[in-house]
């Protein structure tokens, strides 16, 4: 055994374990299967084992070795393709899909966070051979929770105000407050609707807020999110029970309609709070301002 | 050509209102116009919308 072998284990073992942890299964069901979390958790040991051997290999004047990382990161960016390729096929036989905005971000999510299972082993190893193996768990654990705030994205509920409305008709046409979401010409179809169907109003709390939560690629994960963890009264077939996300031209307000097979409002606020706010949908108009007046 | 939009079928009660070309199903009264646009909504699995009282078209989105 090589002097390095025991810094290349914890490397190699704490790396997996954040990899571990950071494939929690939440309420958004994904991955839920065994299958999906072993490709996972054998791509996070790969990871790990890349992010350790680098320490090394530079130690020993082997530069050349480091550029194995860049397999590294083509093979991860297979990861991406991976999880979008997967989730577009399967997203046609949601009943209320989570839209490509939503994908896009789940697949940069999964590539990324094996970038950050290679940062923790790496600086483990790097930790236990500088110090020893007390110093390359401390550096481990430490590394292991900067990959926990950096993992997390931001909520909804940070950027906008979640509230109750019933949902109306004014004659055929169905509204969330004032805001217009669809014509429904049967008075059945109108009953069912009023029976099942919330309507909340989410008021953005800047003005950046109102152009991220205006994407439609952003509405459509909301409605996918509050669908999936209250369930949805909708099948094949009745395509008029569909929840819809529209906006208020005015305020920058959107109206969502849900049908939830389970009418808790508490619960239903909660959901649409903690709804991951879109990578892909971020905008922030005022940081252009504040750099126009800095120059 | 892929239309995002397409009217499949309208349902009147007045022959006056109902448009040409496409497929018009004339009905005595409200009831039977209820009853045919319920059905017809299932078999083309579009959503029917009302314009006015006494006509319905069904869309497919």
């Amino acid at each position: 055994m090589s002097e390095y072998t025991y810094p290349i284990l914890l490397g190699i073992i704490i790396g997996t374990l954040t990899r571990v942890y950071m494939l929690r299964t939440d309420y958004r069901q994904y991955p839920t299967y065994l299958h999906g979390k072993i490709i996972h958790i054998a791509l996070g040991f790969i990871a790990a084992g890349l992010g350790a051997l680098a320490v090394p290999s530079i130690l020993e004047e082997d530069f050349t070795a480091v550029t194995f990382l860049t397999i590294a990161a083509s093979q991860f960016r297979e990861v991406r393709n991976m999880e979008r390729n997967t989730l577009t096929e399967m997203d046609s036989y949601e009943l209320v899909p989570r839209g490509k905005t939503y994908i896009e971000g789940i697949a940069i999510a999964f590539e990324s966070r094996n970038y950050l299972v290679i940062f923790t082993s790496l600086l483990t190893t790097l930790g236990y051979i500088l110090t020893n193996l007390w110093g390359g768990l401390l550096v481990g654990v430490i590394a292991f929770f900067l990959s926990k705030i950096l993992m997390a994205g931001g909520k909804l509920e940070d950027i906008v105000e979640i509230e109750y409305v019933e949902p109306r008709f004014d004659s055929s046409g169905l509204y969330v407050e004032n805001i217009y979401i669809m014509n429904i010409g049967l008075p059945e179809r109108r009953k069912e609707v009023l029976r099942y169907g919330m309507g909340f109003i989410l008021k953005p709390k800047n003005f950046d807020s109102r152009s991220t939560i205006a994407n439609l690629g952003q509405r459509q994960a909301i409605l996918h999110d509050v669908s999936t963890a209250l369930g949805v009264y909708r099948d094949s077939g009745t395509p008029a029970l569909v929840p819809l996300a529209k906006r208020d031209l005015d305020d920058g307000r959107i109206g969502i309609f849900v049908l939830p097979q389970e009418r808790d409002i508490e619960r239903a606020i909660e959901i649409i709070g903690k709804v991951p706010t879109l990578e892909n949908a971020i905008r922030m108009p005022t940081e252009r301002k504040k750099k126009e007046e800095g120059m | 050509m892929d239309f995002e939009k397409f009217i499949l079928a309208v349902i009147t009660t007045n022959p006056k209102k109902a448009p040409s070309g496409v497929a018009v199903f004339h009905c005595d009264n409200k009831e039977e116009m209820d009853e045919i646009t319920a059905n017809l909504e299932a078999i083309l699995d579009g959503i029917a919308h009302s314009l006015t009282e006494d006509l319905y078209i069904i869309v497919k989105h």
